[in-house]
């Protein structure tokens, strides 16, 4: 209990201690070590709790009642907050006041009803808990460092933006000790709590430029998170007042995993989707890319969206065999589909990852759907892979616009000759998104499996799969086209670019490693994080008892893979071959290298050749059209589907 | 895993290309044949590439070569995991690797033929993966695993069960073999535009390993189509699956190539109507 506490307030009183500093060093002094306080701390719960069942810690009355009150007057500071930041929107925006009196409006009537459910445990650690902490914690920490350095270089190159870098950092160790909140409470309305506050949070951070466009994009966020907000106040009111099922303790809620479990679950759902960043409500997350990079990283891949897809993969055991679950993991693969294909689209870097981050959620929001050991196997190391793997693309996208002074892949051209080892970076972060050995393919790889075993509806698992070979193939378009800007031989000796500052190597290194970590040690993590938990699951009767996962011909096999690409390059290193280098064929007589040829009719032609965007075949707005309308569809239906 | 299959994974190191190349060759006779000609000998290929060794290599980017290693290496390792008796989408997606692995290569040299030709090479690879993926979802519906063992040890009647998903392989196998009517990210004939594909700035020892890297891929798809009439038995599985495999030279010489949007529309057509249909009609036959 002492450990979670200190996650949670430890982070505050760093906020406080960041937001007050004196001096600049001193707030960066502060940030880099209350972070790595943090992952420690983590690590340590990680340790303390290591293989353990689920454990619930009860604080005795007094505590109880005051933590009630805590969270009661919290979500009413919150609530004001939202709407003092709502001073300056126009009047067409009523919308937004409207949600937050909405929302405030349901958790007051919960929370202030007389007899309501009283919460007698109101913290506990399980195993995906503590993998989430630790993503939390590392990954988080990794990303506070590289922001101090990038902080003070944006404000440089961006003079006419404010400098409010202590009530950024401030906001961000906040938006940490609301994660830390979300995956350890077990109290629905605290929950909720930790829940709107990474909403005002994200809200405050793609603010941050001040400009009309991130304001708007913030706005847009609020909005969407606000809708979401709404669905699980109502969650909230119907737990209160439901006689079969009237518990404000979320494992109560997912042991039921009957019936009356399914209505509140639904709208917990529609509120886990619109974190997620899942369609309807992906706009949102597109939006953030305003943001100044450590944030992107941050929403991205260790806080928000995360927090979504753990609250969906927390109910999976009651959405497990129902329709609604297998509707909800349609809304996965319909957002997983038409983001992969959209991607392929996008010339902006930012905007690529963001839509690969859709994507993979929407995988693992089709995992929650079905819900069953495997899926729930496939979805947390998703979760670990993705978070490990984005934070370690966008740092590393981040550094490279800082060098190129563009976020254009085209303008990526040859970074391999550049800069090998920002490039090195991101191609192991791609490496992992997508491809063999990698982390992401064994997932995928269960992901079929489960799937096809699949039997809630006839030809349900059939089309999830479906979904998921026709997602696949756009993802391996965009990605290899990415890595071909990349390892592009220069065709003109390139201006030199200033060294990669030492803080954000450090953290891009160390993210690297931890890509590769995971990959390897994905065996060791399946059996101290998912096994207790999945274990703990079936012994309650909520899933399937887990069958012998571990295949142990598939890890060699992935072993001597993932060796064999740390390998070549080293032989390569080792024995280079000494061939000739020419200039590359251009049909014509070279001038300058391969950067010219003399034509046809005798003048000298500048060469350029540019990435398949394949904007003439596959239509983006249209594509997102039709994304919408099914996602929303399919959503009416599942709360539909679970009213009946 | 016992002894007899780490031997025919050792044989495929070993033969594999052998078998690859003497496939290549009879492509070459036969195409010669359906054209009135007379055709190269049957070694051929070998010469080609012996020849391609005894010649100076040259590169734009030493690091071209490097990729190439990697295409080798995650090739072989397709091949070794299929005759291990090992798991058949795993064997895909170490296929896959290698394949990007080749367009890594090309767009290295950063020349716009090769950048067409890869390009290229990655719309094909957009176009036949979710097929191709298809493939072992199916054996895995009606055998119950991925084991290409068990495949082996399966029903002779499932080739009937998996019918569409044969006949939207046979389509794609024909991207894959690079025939046409979809040859177009290399194409054979220098007056064409795109040269010489992906392969435009390799020459010497590099495009020697790209060959060689071919014949094994090529062994490793005629052992795809083997595993659908496998259960019949060897005498009657290779033949059917050798015809079936010189049938692509038929399809080859009897079609003009296509635009590439068409190619990738028509495969995602023919992975839905024959591959996931037949998934879906699984439990009734």
């Amino acid at each position: 209990m002492l450990l979670i506490s200190f996650l949670i307030v430890f982070p505050l009183l760093a906020a406080l201690a960041i937001a007050f500093a004196p001096t600049a060093d001193l707030r960066s002094a502060f940030v880099r070590w209350s972070a790595l306080a943090l992952a420690i701390a983590s690590v340590v719960l990680a340790v303390a709790y290591f293989r353990t069942g689920p454990e619930f810690f009860s604080l005795g009355d007094t505590w109880n009642g005051l933590l009630d009150q805590v969270f009661l007057l919290g979500g009413i500071a919150v609530a004001l907050v939202l709407l003092y930041l709502c001073r300056r929107i126009s009047v067409r925006q009523w919308y937004i006041p409207a949600l937050i009196l909405l929302q405030m409006g349901l958790i007051l009537v919960a929370e202030l009803a007389p007899g309501h459910p009283e919460v007698a445990r109101p913290f506990y650690v399980d195993s995906f808990s503590i993998l989430m902490a630790l993503i939390v914690g590392v990954v988080g920490w990794l990303i506070a460092v590289y922001a101090v350095r990038y902080m003070r270089d944006y404000h440089a190159q961006h003079p006419e933006v404010r400098d409010r870098q202590p009530a950024f950092f401030a906001i961000v160790f906040l938006f940490c000790a609301a994660m830390f909140g979300i995956v350890l409470t077990n109290h629905l309305p605290g929950l909720f709590f930790f829940w709107e506050i990474t909403t005002l949070c994200s809200f405050w951070l793609i603010g941050y430029s001040g400009t009309a466009e991130a304001m708007r994009n913030a706005y847009r966020a609020l909005t969407m998170n606000l809708i979401g907000g709404v669905f699980f106040a109502a969650a909230i009111v119907w737990l209160t007042f439901n006689p079969e099922l009237q518990t404000w303790e979320l494992d109560v809620v997912i042991a039921n995993g009957g019936a009356a479990a399914l209505i509140p679950a639904a709208l917990i759902a529609v509120a886990g989707l619109t974190k997620a960043a899942q369609m309807p409500f992906h706009t949102w997350l597109l939006g953030a890319m305003v943001a100044p990079t450590p944030v992107s990283a941050l929403l991205h891949s260790s806080t928000m969206v995360k927090a979504g897809v753990f609250i969906l993969v927390k109910f999976a055991p009651v959405y497990h065999g129902t329709e609604v679950g297998l509707l909800l993991a349609l809304i996965g693969g319909v957002t997983f589909l038409a983001t992969s294909l959209i991607a392929v689209n996008q010339r902006n870097a930012k905007l690529v990852l963001a839509y690969s981050t859709i994507a993979n959620l929407g995988l693992v929001v089709m995992c929650a759907g079905v819900g069953t050991t495997a899926t729930l196997w496939a979805a947390m190391l998703l979760i670990l892979f993705h978070a490990v793997a984005k934070a370690l693309l966008f740092l590393s996208v981040g550094t490279t616009e800082h060098l190129v002074h563009s976020r254009d892949i085209e303008d990526m051209d040859g970074l391999v000759y550049r800069r090998p080892v920002l490039a090195m970076t991101l191609m192991v972060g791609m490496l992992g998104m997508f491809l063999a050995p990698f982390g992401m393919l064994i997932s995928k790889y269960t992901c079929f499996q489960a799937f096809l075993t699949v039997d809630v509806f006839p030809g349900g698992g059939i089309l999830l799969m479906a979904i998921l070979a026709f997602g696949s193939a756009p993802t391996l378009f965009f990605w290899t086209k990415w890595m071909g800007k990349l390892v592009a031989m220069p065709r003109r000796t390139p201006e030199p670019m200033p060294e990669v500052p030492r803080e954000q190597a450090f953290a891009l290194l160390a993210l690297t490693g931890l890509t590769y970590l995971a990959c390897v040690l994905y065996p060791f993590v399946d059996w101290a994080f998912i096994l207790p938990y999945t274990q703990a699951l079936a012994d309650a009767g909520l899933v399937p008892p887990p069958s012998d996962s571990t295949h142990w011909e598939t890890f060699i096999l992935m072993s001597v893979m993932l060796a064999g690409m740390f390998l070549l390059p080293v032989l390569f290193w080792l024995r280079p071959p000494h061939y000739a280098t020419v200039s590359g064929y251009l049909s014509g007589a070279n001038v300058a290298g391969s950067a010219s040829y003399r034509g046809a009719m005798g003048g000298e032609r500048e060469v350029t050749a540019r990435g398949y965007y394949l904007t003439a075949f596959l239509d983006e707005q249209r594509l997102t059209r039709q994304g919408l309308i099914a996602a929303g569809i399919l959503m009416i239906a599942m709360l539909m589907g679970a009213a009946l | 895993m016992n002894l007899e299959y780490w031997g025919f994974a050792l044989a495929f190191i070993v033969l594999g290309p052998v078998v690859g190349g003497l496939l290549a060759g009879i492509d070459r006779r036969l195409t010669a044949r359906m054209q009135s000609r007379q055709g190269p000998p049957l070694l051929q290929p070998f010469y080609d590439v012996l020849k391609l060794f005894e010649k100076d290599t040259t590169v734009v980017t030493h690091l071209q070569t490097l990729y190439l290693w990697a295409f080798l290496f995650f090739m072989v390792i397709a091949g070794v995991i299929i005759f291990l008796g090992g798991n058949l989408l795993l064997s895909l997606f170490a296929m896959t690797v290698s394949g990007i692995f080749l367009c890594l290569a090309a767009e290295s040299t950063n020349s716009p033929y090769s950048k067409i030709g890869s390009a290229r090479e990655m719309l094909l690879m957009m176009a036949y993966e979710p097929m191709l993926i298809i493939v072992p979802l199916g054996f895995f519906l009606v055998v119950g695993s991925f084991q290409v063992a068990d495949i082996l040890a399966g029903e002779p009647s499932q080739v009937v069960q998996l019918l569409g998903v044969l006949i939207g392989f046979l389509f794609v196998l024909t991207i894959k073999l690079r025939k046409s009517p979809f040859d177009i990210s290399t194409s054979h004939h220098g007056h064409q535009e795109l040269v010489k594909g992906l392969t435009t700035d390799m020459s010497g020892r590099d495009l020697a390993l790209v060959e060689i890297g071919h014949w094994y891929e090529n062994v490793i798809l005629l052992a795809w189509l083997y595993l659908f009439f496998g259960p019949l038995g060897l005498l009657w599985a290779l033949p059917i699956a050798v015809v079936l495999f010189f049938a692509e030279v038929l399809v080859d010489n009897t079609n003009a190539r296509l635009k590439w949007g068409t190619t990738v529309k028509a495969s995602w057509w023919v992975a839905v109507l024959f591959g996931v249909t037949n998934l879906l009609v699984l439990p009734f036959i």
